[in-house]
């Protein structure tokens, strides 16, 4: 069993964090996995992706063309990647960023605000997290507790704040 | 839970790198490799070491030559446009006989080119990296773990053989993370540093470090007493790895992360009953030869796949020495191959093969 | 009977290979004797560069290496960086250091890099056969400024000491000459202060030498110290350009 799983947006939007979430949960759990992310100057600011694969057997290439799930949280992300998911396969849209609707019938599309859910709820800047808790509960790819752990194992002491911020958005996402 | 990190590529060298007794890195910042230095300068301070970041690639590699002059263990790192920098040095580290280890994250070229990953710089490293008859121990990694493993590695043979070894790798490899286990990384044993420039202490005759011989006869036996090595190495140490030949029809030929690219097309092909099989150099430099000789008796194609223009179809041509005909696939620019391109060469050899 | 004169311990019993005249020998010999002096030959490491110097690793009895045109303070700072208890010299002409080197030596002498370095300027490419160095003087006749230095053409030659003494990692930096015994005894004192302030842990030491070329500059041996005299000395004065335990600088 293998799912590639595609983050898409801008810099800043906590993409490649997102990535590296699921990854070493994924890693974790005993998975083979990699992430593999866009890179050079086009992260500070421009679009920003990242391509993470876990699976039971040895990943051959790291790269994606046509993931199982699609995160898009800006709108030249979801104009790049919607047509290229796996028939199938799944699409998160932060919608309160991407007013578009898809039209593919061979896939599951969820549409989030999560954006806006983490402004209204004080916790600008975590609707990355906010759409990884809608991940968890549409694909149950992770326990919920676990993957909360693994998230909070990454944060530092220094951070603690993050800590709440962190639980808080999972949650809301999960419950959306 | 495993004892694995999650762990980018150019992280997981720095790190392997101290892990086996380097503390000393000079580099110069290019991307896609200076988390390399990054990751140097904080961890090396803290083992007692030292990251010094030079002037530039030229200076940072004869800081490396005079460390590995004085007899330390000590690695280089930099991406395409720097690697041209420090080919002089390299050059005079192959004269003087020093081991250290090089890091190329390549990126697309000539010139400035680009950032994103290439495999462009395999004729630089296995064959013109610097003036003069000399080699290079290259390696070529295609996972974050062999970014470790080979590291180690690679400072082990560069010490046995007093030869510059590289780890050629390109910016995809440098990026992405995977689990790493540093644990289990197999270690060999090294000779003594008599010959290094430290201070003779009253104790021996003093030690000259130096790739200059004017009299021609001299300098003719140096370089043929370091093709005896060459030829020990070529005998020993050339490493690939096989996956599917046994029964292969079609013979893909890749290496670093292009090789991974191509398992995953074998095996939707071999799921659509075209039988077809990799050999992935591991040393690109002594080139597995022998391992593509022996596989081009049965094969009835070869299929050289890269990040380039074609430049590791050379060597493999020369292993199947006309006993299969060898073609072709490769992007450049920054452009990675997909599964899906490379399976669709596949289709069109079986085609042919089949016609 | 008393020994009065030998050569120094440092310096190896075997001929040089420098022209008849040339002060590359006397510079040499200093070096060799305040070694010797220190008692550092087993922990120094010599690093030699590229023009008539090259096979300078054949006449010091300390550890040698050999460097590329222009990079020795790069090695040095290699050997120096991971032994530093051990002395590092280096041993450069113009041509090395004042200009396919330029960057080398003015960041090694930036960071402060704990190395001492001889540098021996006769104003000329010796070891290719009397090419323009830049160091060369306006109007200086060299096989490739033929007729003459021209700044508005080759460019103005340049001060290293005065323009290193600028720097802060810099401890001391001093220009002195191997013309006449007088001479010769000040630059061994400059060349000694060097090596103890590595000793000491104060930073990069820089002794400039002016030298001269007989062969190169067309003149018998005694000729050529006159115009050493003559011309590198206004345009090069001899002095103290930097020392960082000296109550006043020059």
């Amino acid at each position: 069993m293998t799912t590639s799983i595609l983050f898409a947006g801008f810099g800043g939007q906590g993409i490649l964090f997102s990535g590296k979430a699921m990854a070493k949960s994924a890693m974790y759990a005993g998975k083979q996995v990699s992430w593999l992310p866009s890179y050079g100057p086009e992260m500070r600011g421009g679009a920003a992706n990242c391509s993470v694969i876990i699976s039971d057997e040895e990943i051959g290439a790291p790269t994606i063309t046509n993931p199982d799930v699609l995160v898009a949280m800006n709108l030249p992300s979801y104009d790049k990647f919607e047509p290229a998911v796996k028939a199938g396969g799944l699409m998160i849209v932060d919608s309160s960023l991407v007013a578009k609707k898809s039209e593919r019938e061979d896939i599951k599309v969820c549409y989030i605000p999560a954006t806006a859910v983490a402004s209204e709820n004080g916790i600008e800047g975590m609707a990355n997290v906010i759409v990884l808790g809608q991940i968890l509960k549409l694909t149950g790819m992770f326990e919920y507790d676990t993957f909360l752990s693994y998230i909070l194992k990454g944060i530092p002491e220094s951070k603690a704040a993050l800590i709440e911020k962190n639980k808080k958005a999972l949650k809301l996402g999960y419950e959306f | 839970m495993s004892d694995k990190v999650l762990m980018k590529g150019t992280e997981a060298i720095a790190q392997a790198a101290i892990e086996c007794g380097c503390k000393y890195y000079f580099g110069y910042p290019i991307t896609p490799q200076t988390e390399l230095s990054e990751y140097m300068a904080k961890k090396l301070p803290k083992v007692g070491g030292l990251c010094l970041q030079a002037e530039s690639e030229v200076a940072a590699i004869n800081m490396t030559l005079g460390a590995a002059a004085a007899g330390t263990r000590v690695i280089t790192s930099s991406s395409s446009p720097g690697i041209s920098l420090k080919s002089e040095g390299i050059s005079y580290m192959a004269g003087c006989d020093l081991p250290c280890v090089i890091v190329n994250v390549q990126r697309g070229g000539p010139g400035l080119g680009g950032i994103q990953p290439s495999q462009q710089d395999y004729y630089q490293a296995t064959r013109g990296v610097g003036h003069g008859d000399l080699r290079l121990l290259v390696l070529a990694p295609s996972s974050v773990q062999e970014m470790a493993t080979m590291t180690v590695e690679a400072f082990d043979l560069a010490d046995i053989y007093r030869i510059p070894a590289m780890i050629l790798c390109d910016g995809a490899l440098g990026q992405m993370m995977e689990p790493v286990d540093f644990n289990s990384i197999p270690r060999r044993e090294t000779p003594e540093k008599d010959w290094a420039a430290c201070g003779h202490k009253g104790e021996r005759k003093k030690n000259i470090v130096n790739s200059l011989y004017i009299d021609p006869q001299v300098l003719e036996d140096v370089v043929d007493e370091r093709y005896k090595r060459y030829d020990i190495i070529e005998e020993n140490e050339a490493r690939c790895e096989e996956y599917l030949t046994e029964d292969a029809d079609i013979v893909l030929v890749s290496f670093g992360i292009t090789a991974r690219i191509c398992k995953t097309a074998i095996k939707a092909a071999r799921e659509a009953g075209i039988k077809v099989g990799l050999i992935r150099p591991i040393t690109l430099w002594p080139f597995p030869k022998k391992n593509i000789a022996a596989v081009a008796d049965n094969a009835k194609a070869f299929l050289s796949v890269e990040m380039s223009k074609g430049q590791m179809i050379d060597d493999v041509r020369l292993a199947v020495n006309g006993k299969a005909p060898v073609h072709f696939y490769g992007r450049t620019g920054g452009m990675i191959p997909t599964p899906e391109a490379v399976l669709e060469e596949i289709k069109k050899l079986h085609a042919e093969i089949n016609a | 009977m008393k020994t009065v004169f030998d050569r120094p311990h440092a310096l190896s019993d075997v001929p040089l290979h420098y022209c008849p005249g040339c002060t590359h020998g006397i510079i040499h010999r200093l070096v060799a004797e305040v070694i010797d002096e220190l008692g550092i030959e087993g922990q120094t490491v010599g690093i030699a560069s590229v023009g008539c110097s090259v096979f300078s690793y054949n006449y010091f009895e300390c550890d040698m290496v050999q460097a590329a045109h222009g990079r020795a303070p790069a090695v040095a700072t290699g050997v120096k960086r991971t032994h530093p208890d051990n002395f590092v010299f280096t041993y450069q002409g113009d041509g090395d250091l004042a200009a396919i080197g330029t960057a080398e030596t003015v960041h090694a002498a930036t960071r402060g890099e704990n190395i001492t370095i001889i540098f021996v300027n006769n104003a000329i490419y010796g070891m290719t056969g009397g090419q323009m160095a830049p160091t060369t003087l306006l109007g200086q006749v060299t096989t490739t400024s033929p007729y003459g230095r021209d700044k508005a053409i080759q460019g103005n030659p340049i001060r290293v000491c005065e323009m290193l003494s600028t720097l802060d990692g810099v401890a001391l930096a001093s220009r002195v000459a191997v013309d006449t015994p007088k001479n010769i005894i000040a630059a061994k004192k400059q060349i000694k202060k060097a090596f103890e302030y590595q000793r000491d842990k104060k930073g990069f030491t820089i002794v400039e030498v002016l030298s001269t070329c007989p062969t190169n500059w067309g003149m018998s041996p005694e000729k050529s110290l006159e115009w050493l005299r003559e011309n590198m000395m206004p345009q090069y004065p001899l002095g103290t350009y930097k020392d960082i335990d000296a109550k006043e600088e020059k």
